[in-house]
């Protein structure tokens, strides 16, 4: 089955099995190692991409699904000249990650729930990374991260 | 984990899908959003062989008000409820608890329609539709059907859609004037229900008291609503909601257990919806 989407920006198209995930596709066919595989159960959120905007557990969705969409994965963040993105950067100043092995998805879902929302409390950010389990953090670095990235520009756009 | 290979047909109509279903008969299934139906295949519980995907059948996205009904499109994803307006006003109760399904990554691809033909009694929808009231509608090659929602639902991810039948719309009887409350009992936020309770009371409407995960199938309870339609207080009526319940014993609950969830988060859904 052919597929064909842009991620990150670029426009892709591979001849896929079609019950190729899109993690998988991301992962093995393009090599954009950033999203992780957790619990593979649609639980834990390391595998967390935007889906045409949208945060989505890409260990659920077959890349098939993905045909024709835009997906953004953590390699598609950018900010100004060598900069990270808002979201990372905010991560990074309020050190709000330990091992790192959820960050990626974090990250994302974060960018996602911004997206979405524009007027974020400490509540709705917790209610709002529900998706994204992190087992180190205790998630208070987190939460204040995302609640400081919410007010930069340029939080919302990717590539 | 990897499903097992299927055939992948995409269909880009409710008549082409249908078109696939008569052909490839009970080896087909319906992929909407996919998160009941991919985990379960990445476990090799469910696989299919022809997976018929009607993600992108755009004439089954929609909420609109026809006469006395709000008419939502089967592929209405759960954010979407969650968020939308007329949803909202007309019937809260379905938007309330859409809003609770899963994530907010699992409410971005999930769809009503999905949720409904899976059946699952510990998910939200079901019991949610039929506290409502709803009427589903059903196309199948010999043309469309309205199932009422107490018929729909018939054990144990069972329902009274035909194998080469599709849920295409789910009609809902207007409630904006009555009491409601959906009361969901969980340890972690994004997982099932271990009990749940949707209520809709007054506005001259039948008392409705519908309970998640206490059986094979999402359940009225009766008791419940017969002692409130027959003038019992909020407790009195409450009390009753596990009988005649047969719930289910798995790692986070044991039945009795959930029974008696179900009487506390019954009076609780009945206080609220009074207060509403």
């Amino acid at each position: 089955m052919k597929v064909a989407m842009r991620v990150n920006g670029e426009h892709r198209a591979d001849e896929v099995e079609s019950r190729l995930l899109l993690v998988q596709y991301l992962r093995d066919v393009l090599g954009l190692k950033a999203t992780n595989i957790g619990c593979d159960t649609t639980s834990c959120g390391a595998c967390t991409v935007l889906l045409d905007g949208e945060s989505v557990k890409s260990c659920t969705v077959l890349a098939v699904q993905a045909d024709g969409s835009a997906v953004v994965t953590a390699e598609g963040l950018r900010g100004d000249g060598d900069q990270m993105h808002p979201m990372q950067q905010a991560f990074n100043d309020h050190h709000g990650l330990q091992c790192g092995f959820c960050t990626p998805g974090m990250v994302m879902a974060a960018i996602g729930l911004v997206k979405e929302s524009s007027d974020l409390d400490e509540e709705a950010v917790r209610h709002g990374l529900e998706g994204n389990l992190c087992r180190c953090t205790g998630y208070q670095n987190i939460v204040a991260a995302v609640l400081d990235a919410a007010r930069r520009p340029g939080v919302t756009e990717t590539s | 984990m990897i499903p097992a290979a299927f055939e992948y047909v995409r269909a880009d109509s409710v008549d082409a899908a249908i078109a696939a279903l008569t052909e490839h008969g009970d080896e087909a299934k319906l992929l909407a959003g996919g998160h009941s139906l991919l985990p379960l295949m990445k476990l090799r519980l469910a696989f299919p062989a022809v997976l018929v995907d009607i993600g992108r059948v755009s004439e089954l996205n929609f909420v609109r008000e026809e006469g006395d009904e709000i008419v939502v499109g089967a592929l209405t994803r759960h954010s979407e409820l969650a968020r939308h307006d007329l949803v909202r006003q007309e019937a809260p109760l379905l938007a309330r608890a859409a809003s609770l399904i899963g994530d907010p990554q699992v409410r971005h691809r999930g769809t009503i329609g999905g949720s409904l033909a899976h059946g699952d009694p510990a998910s939200d929808l079901p019991a949610v539709v039929l506290a409502l009231g709803a009427t589903l509608v059903a196309q199948g090659p010999d043309g469309r059907r309205e199932i009422g929602a107490d018929d729909m639902f018939q054990g144990f991810l069972e329902t009274a859609l035909d194998e080469d039948e599709m849920l295409t719309e789910i009609r809902l009887p207007r409630a904006a004037g009555r009491g409601w409350s959906y009361q969901k009992f969980t340890r972690r936020s994004q997982d099932w229900a271990i009990v749940a309770v949707a209520a809709l009371i007054g506005d001259g409407g039948a008392p409705s008291v519908t309970l998640v995960n206490m059986g094979t199938k999402p359940m009225r309870a009766r008791a419940t609503e017969a002692a409130l339609a027959a003038g019992s207080t909020a407790p009195e009526a409450a009390a009753l909601a596990a009988q005649e319940t047969e719930p289910p014993a798995d790692l986070v609950a044991s039945p009795e257990y959930r029974k008696h969830l179900a009487t506390v988060l019954t009076r609780r859904a009945l206080e609220e919806a009074a207060s509403r």
